[in-house]
């Protein structure tokens, strides 16, 4: 039985990169896809970059987010200085290979009948958020795919629309093996792996199980002090490292 | 009759609901858009037949035709249509959904909703889910064919003896129960929902309308127009709250009303209009309708059939405790009403009532309102244990009812009785022998009682008769659904080595927690000193 991990949003977080993984091996994983940002606001992009990269060279899907673009790019004089401060940090911190291979990613990828993508599905390079019901019907109609996951929101969330042309929500409750019959249209927003937001510190992944139909929200808890430390030392933002604590 | 057997349609007996426009009938475009993946349903599989062979089912009987479904009984067999039972597998059944033209939201969302919940649920009082079909082909769902009709014929008996009632309510209480522990409202408890094994269990069927806690809600968003069947639905329900246990409660009232007297409370309205009136205008009190309807089922039933959730019975478990021991029931001014509220009262709930939206943020999820309406159970030896155990006890309890304002709480002691001869307690002696351990029971629950302010039945209290204590307990304990036993142990005694301990055995099998409490002995010395472990001994 096929078991893809889904992780997304890693923002250069290793120790909730590490649980994540120990975790979802645990529970069986088999493939993996990475839905993008997986350097931006913590202190190891390079560690993370290199994990992913040996991932994918292993058969894993990887999508490029906007904090991958922004570190390939580099800072640009629109930005707020903290973020042009983090993305000049960041970039310095990878090698013209790691550069190369986040350079390198597609904005989306689709398998069997699963569509991957970090923001959504109807202008994955235009970086908008779907933030709500309506976005969620617009990034469903833009694809054939009866499964969308998408990162770029940092809370999870699950969308669904139904033949009869009804869209709804659902705040998952994590540990719960939740069905997903293909006979509706499902957008899986898993969660910020690196920086979760809806108030609970531990890291945010999805297993989605296609052959059962089904997805299930994992909470690993990680040691997000470790992690807000190290941004401190680099000298990263304060707020950067204190709101691993709080989730926020 | 108006209960005839129905799948889900939104407001019960309403032909108008279907056709009322409520159900986006621009949805077949929507879909079209979105490529290949809209359902070719109905129109693309054959009728099925006897003989059919499905998904390695072979349907060998149609038991029954409804508007939305047809139920046939299967068996499995292999590629070559030979028999392959499963072993340890029930009788089976299979349902199928009636799909006409291949777009009938009622029937398909329904359908995928039943899809969803029945594989979560387990235990005694569901079918057991077998398999699904996929909805691309064939939709189908498998399950445990469970034998003999619902409840439903029994409403044309109506009124039923109030044993049987009683019998009803406990059973299906029972049922509710195991299912809201389970994260999972029914939303949809009627008399043809509602069947029975050979050991007297019931089974609640049909989770085409139901919600549950940890799935998405796909009705949700589905329809404009209250979900259930007309006079069963609980007023919140009439409202669009799908998440509270306490409606199925309601609707439990409705069926035990209907028992009790023939009639409906709220009889059978057919327009969301008429479907609000129960907001507002309270059933005629059952004594009004049968002579013979003690105060306390009235009680039971108004108690059920409150408009607010917050007034009704808070979880399934409190009141098939009530039906257990009517004796017990506090009756309050439900249970002396012989007529309808005052015009001027119903008139002032009917302006309160007008375009109120129930408190959607406010609502409870099934899973708090079960956790805060815990049945405590303290099981006290009144005529055996310390004075000091029991003002430890007694303390204890208070603390823990205190945290849980809504629990309940039942004091509970055991009159040993001999083995075989039973009969000697039937006579003066073992009456008073009773009677004397309920007055020591009530005396020792006293100071909680009034230090609590426990009101309105939270308070009951239960002398058991049995040979064996820790068998009466964790039997009383199962019986009930009790969530927590507080209960003293022996210490260290003569009595304890020699009757063995109540205690451990209760904690040793009980299904609930158990919490053991001793009074502090300060002269206590232990027989030996306990060695401190060291992290060399784990590897040693």
């Amino acid at each position: 039985m096929t078991k893809i991990a889904v992780v997304t949003d890693l923002h250069a977080n290793r120790e909730a990169v590490e649980a994540v993984f120990a975790h979802a091996r645990a529970q069986g994983a088999t493939e993996w896809a990475f839905l993008g940002d997986f350097v931006g606001y913590g202190a190891d992009p390079a560690w993370v970059v290199d994990q992913v990269r040996e991932m994918v060279e292993a058969g894993a899907v990887a999508v490029c987010g906007n904090h991958d673009e922004a570190a390939v790019i580099g800072s640009t004089p629109q930005m707020r200085p903290e973020a042009r401060m983090v993305i000049d940090w960041t970039r310095a911190q990878l090698d013209p290979g790691q550069l190369d291979f986040l350079a390198a990613l597609p904005f989306q990828v689709q398998r069997d009948d699963v569509l991957y993508v970090h923001a959504n599905a109807f202008a994955p390079s235009q970086w908008e958020y779907v933030q709500g019901r309506a976005d969620a019907v617009r990034s469903i109609h833009a694809t054939s795919c009866h499964y969308t996951f998408c990162g770029h929101v940092h809370e999870p969330r699950l969308y669904h629309l139904g033949a009869t042309g009804k869209a709804g929500d659902f705040s998952p409750t994590p540990e719960v093996a939740i069905p997903l019959p293909g006979y509706r249209q499902w957008l899986v927003i898993p969660g910020s792996a690196g920086q979760p937001r809806d108030g609970n510190p531990a890291a945010c992944y999805a297993m989605f199980e296609p052959d059962a139909q089904r997805i299930t929200y994992h909470r690993v808890p990680y040691d997000h002090e470790s992690a807000a430390a190290k941004i401190r030392a680099a000298g990263l933002p304060e707020r950067l490292a204190a709101r691993l604590a709080e989730g926020v | 009759m108006n209960d005839r057997p129905r799948a889900k349609a939104p407001v019960a007996q309403s032909g108008t609901a279907r056709s009322s426009g409520a159900f986006d009938s621009g949805a077949g475009s929507r879909m079209k858009r979105s490529g290949e993946w809209k359902y070719d349903i109905g129109g693309m599989a054959p009728p099925l037949e006897r003989g059919a062979i499905v998904d390695g089912f072979l349907l060998e009987k149609r038991l029954h035709q409804g508007g939305m479904a047809s139920m046939w009984r299967v068996s499995r067999v292999d590629a070559e249509g030979k028999p392959a039972p499963v072993e340890g597998e029930p009788p089976l059944i299979m349902k199928v959904p009636r799909i006409k033209g291949g777009e009938d939201p009622a029937t398909i969302v329904g359908y995928e909703v039943e899809q969803m919940i029945m594989p979560a649920l387990t235990g005694h009082h569901v079918p057991r889910y077998i398999a699904r079909g996929d909805f691309t082909r064939q939709p189908f769902i498998v399950m445990e064919h469970i034998a003999g009709d619902t409840l439903r014929p029994r409403l044309a008996e109506a009124p039923l003896a109030l044993d049987e009632i009683t019998e009803i309510g406990i059973k299906v209480a029972n049922a509710l129960h195991d299912l809201h522990r389970q994260h999972v409202v029914h939303l949809d408890v009627k008399p043809s929902n509602i069947m029975f094994r050979p050991d007297g269990a019931a089974v609640l069927v049909d989770y085409g309308l139901s919600r549950h806690e940890h799935l998405p809600d796909l009705l949700e968003e589905e329809f404009s127009l209250p979900m259930g069947t007309g006079p069963y639905m609980s007023p919140e329900q009439v409202q669009f709250i799908r998440n509270d246990p306490r409606s199925d409660l309601f609707a439990l009232g409705v069926m035990l009303y209907h028992f009790t007297t023939g009639e409906r409370p709220f009889g059978a309205p057919t327009s969301v209009r008429g479907l609000r009136k129960r907001l507002w205008i309270d059933p005629v009190p059952p004594r009004a309708l049968r002579k013979d309807c003690p105060p306390w089922l009235q009680e039971v039933i108004l108690k059920c059939l409150e408009v607010q959730p917050d007034k009704r019975y808070q979880t399934a478990a409190q009141l098939a405790l009530d039906l257990q021991q009517p004796d017990q029931i506090v009756l309050t001014r439900r249970a002396e009403r012989m007529a309808r509220s005052s015009q001027w009262t119903r008139l002032k709930r009917w302006f309160f009532a007008l375009g109120a939206e129930p408190a959607e943020a406010a609502a409870p999820s099934a899973t708090e309102v079960l956790n805060r309406s815990n049945i405590i159970m303290a099981a006290v030896d009144v005529d055996n244990a310390s004075p000091e155990l029991l003002e430890q006890l007694r303390e204890t309890v208070r603390r823990i009812v205190l945290t849980e304002p809504g629990a309940r709480l039942a004091c509970v002691s055991v009159m040993r009785i001999a083995r075989i001869g039973t009969d000697a307690l039937t006579d003066h002696t073992g009456k008073s022998l009773h009677v004397k351990q309920l007055v020591g029971l009530k005396h020792w629950a006293r100071p909680i009682s009034k230090s609590l302010n426990l009101e309105d039945g939270r308070l009951t209290f239960h002398v058991l008769e049995a040979p064996d204590p820790a068998d009466a307990l964790v039997d009383f304990a199962r019986r009930n659904q009790v969530d927590h036993i507080v209960m003293g142990a022996r210490g260290v005694s003569a009595l304890r080595r020699y009757l063995g301990s109540v205690s451990s055995t209760v904690v040793a099998e009980s299904l609930c927690t158990v919490t053991v409490v001793r009074a502090s002995a300060p002269d206590a010395v232990p027989a030996e000193p306990v060695k401190q472990a060291t992290p060399s001994d784990g590897i040693s």
